[in-house]
């Protein structure tokens, strides 16, 4: 029996904060990847940026690592890893997927060595492939001029792999064939559609937040504490008491 | 700090809750953030009343489980709850039936003087009782009193919209809910909201009670697409409290069985208010 291809999804952002779209991406890829029959997805990967990233708004790195890592308690197949968030200077994203392939490589299981005799495992252990998860307002940001190296679309899309999760009002499609690069890799990249419309912004969130409003529902509520306890996100923490509150009092 | 010329609003929310989700729990906290910014309302309760299985509406799994589902949704919301009254009764119930119980109740509560439905500070009692009792000299019979609080129903624009559904709704009681009670729409597309009540007589008259309230991003995480997911084994997480997810994954709740029931059967609404237009017109 042809044995599925091992497959780690690697998300990068801000994640400022991480919100319920984020987690769905994950579980919407595994879903399609397990549906085509070819990919075993066998663990996820959350990788916030670095504060040196400089978008404006960014909360400091370890608040958006420590939130990921509350989001992702219930998940028994996604874990954060705060290597990226941890780098002095902001590291492209090629990069990141670098790393973190290599790191694969190196806890696989020694059976490159087969052939001698040695105890045979059902199949050969197959080097996972890590993909590069995202929405389609990433892909769409392949097209802005100087934001991306061309020798790293190239990289991510050949040598990786695109997954990538349909949104309201992007046409996934148009994007690939918009660019030459893409449309050569096409194989590499897994469009997958979101039937379920979810556009959770963390822009959304944090506007939310500000103006004292609930955003329960929209990302996990040991999220939605831990913004409070740190009092992120507030346009000014003076304004903790005002209009919410009615929202204080909630368990979360 | 708290004016006390408020009028307390309870937000009830009718429906089949095949299963309860995240976009369900939503609606919640919208319409409060958007009442209460109105410097008029305070929102005390928000409550969740599945509907009875005799709605006889197509996939939908027996209300046991649906109720826990929505307990289990609300377990970690400090003030919504879900009421079980609708869903055990024998025959389907008008939601404006529904509307009218749960008034009824809170008018039957400020009467007798117990604990408000939700009290943040003990203080409040006692200046609620005096004012109660002040207002109890010139007591009408109309639920406007600022001391009961007013129930509103909480829902989403294909409520509003199902209002032109021939049959679905009796005439009065759509009267009846917008006129006595109030409506809290929530809505991604506030102009067509308002382009339906313009050209609706009834809610054109009742318009100062219907609120409209603006969801700007897409949650279009619809009970029919969490059961359509689950039948492909495709994952509803996120888009469900996670013990809900674990619920229905536990007892198997929804398959293609559970989707064909009710099937050629007639929706209770219909059935009965097919039924009353028949019976006028032989008896005309």
């Amino acid at each position: 029996m042809k044995s599925r291809i091992p497959v780690v999804l690697l998300a990068c952002g801000s994640f400022n904060p991480i919100t319920n779209m984020h987690l769905r991406l994950f579980e919407v890829a595994r879903d399609h990847l397990h549906q085509t029959g070819t990919y075993q997805v066998i663990g996820g990967i959350i990788s916030p940026v670095s504060d040196n990233y400089k978008k404006k708004d960014l909360a400091a790195a370890h608040h958006r690592v420590a939130m990921v890592r509350l989001a992702l308690q219930t998940s028994d197949w996604i874990r954060v890893d705060p290597w990226e968030s941890e780098q002095a200077q902001w590291t492209e994203t090629v990069k990141v997927l670098r790393h973190h392939h290599s790191e694969l490589l190196r806890y696989l299981p020694q059976e490159e060595g087969r052939g001698q005799g040695r105890a045979v495992s059902p199949a050969p252990a197959a080097v996972p492939e890590l993909k590069l998860l995202c929405g389609a307002d990433i892909l769409k940001t392949f097209q802005t001029p100087n934001l991306w190296k061309d020798e790293h679309i190239q990289e991510i899309v050949e040598k990786f792999g695109l997954v990538c999760v349909g949104r309201a009002g992007h046409d996934l499609k148009g994007y690939i064939s918009d660019s030459p690069i893409l449309q050569r890799c096409q194989h590499n990249i897994l469009l997958v559609r979101e039937p379920v419309q979810n556009d959770i912004s963390s822009t959304y969130i944090r506007r939310a937040l500000g103006h004292g409003q609930s955003v329960k529902y929209l990302l996990p509520d040991t999220v939605i504490a831990y913004i409070k306890d740190h009092n992120l996100y507030s346009t000014g923490s003076s304004c903790k008491g005002n209009s919410a509150q009615n929202s204080e009092g909630e368990a979360s | 700090m708290e004016n006390p010329q408020k009028t307390e609003v309870v937000l009830l929310a009718c429906g089949s809750f095949n299963p309860v989700t995240n976009m369900h729990l939503r609606l919640f906290e919208l319409a409060r953030d958007h009442m209460n910014a109105t410097g008029k309302y305070r929102v005390i309760k928000g409550i969740i009343s599945p509907v009875g299985d005799a709605y006889k509406k197509k996939g939908l799994i027996s209300a046991h489980h649906r109720v826990i589902m929505a307990q289990l949704a609300t377990q970690t919301s400090s003030w919504v709850e879900v009421d079980t009254w609708e869903s055990l009764q024998k025959e389907w119930v008008e939601t404006a039936k529904v509307l009218r119980h749960h008034q009824e109740k809170l008018e039957a509560r400020g009467c007798e003087q117990q604990d408000s439905p939700v009290l943040e500070r003990p203080g409040r009692k006692r200046k609620w009782a005096e004012q109660r009792s002040e207002l109890n000299q010139k007591k009408t019979l109309e639920p406007q009193r600022k001391d009961v609080p007013e129930v509103k129903l909480l829902c989403g624009a294909d409520l509003l919209e199902s209002f032109g559904v021939p049959n679905l709704w009796k005439r009065e009681d759509i009267a009846n809910i917008v006129g006595d009670y109030g409506l809290v729409c929530v809505t991604r597309a506030g102009n067509d909201a308002q382009r339906f009540i313009y050209e609706s007589d009834v809610l054109w008259r009742h318009q100062a009670n219907i609120h409209l309230v603006n969801e700007w991003i897409t949650n279009d995480i619809s009970s029919t697409k969490i059961r359509r997911a689950l039948r492909r084994s495709q994952s509803i997480r996120y888009l469900v409290p996670d013990l809900v997810q674990e619920y229905i994954e536990k007892h198997n709740l929804y398959s293609a069985e559970s989707e064909e029931r009710n099937v050629g059967v007639i929706l209770a609404p219909l059935q009965r208010n097919t039924a009353a237009t028949n019976s006028r017109t032989t008896t005309a």
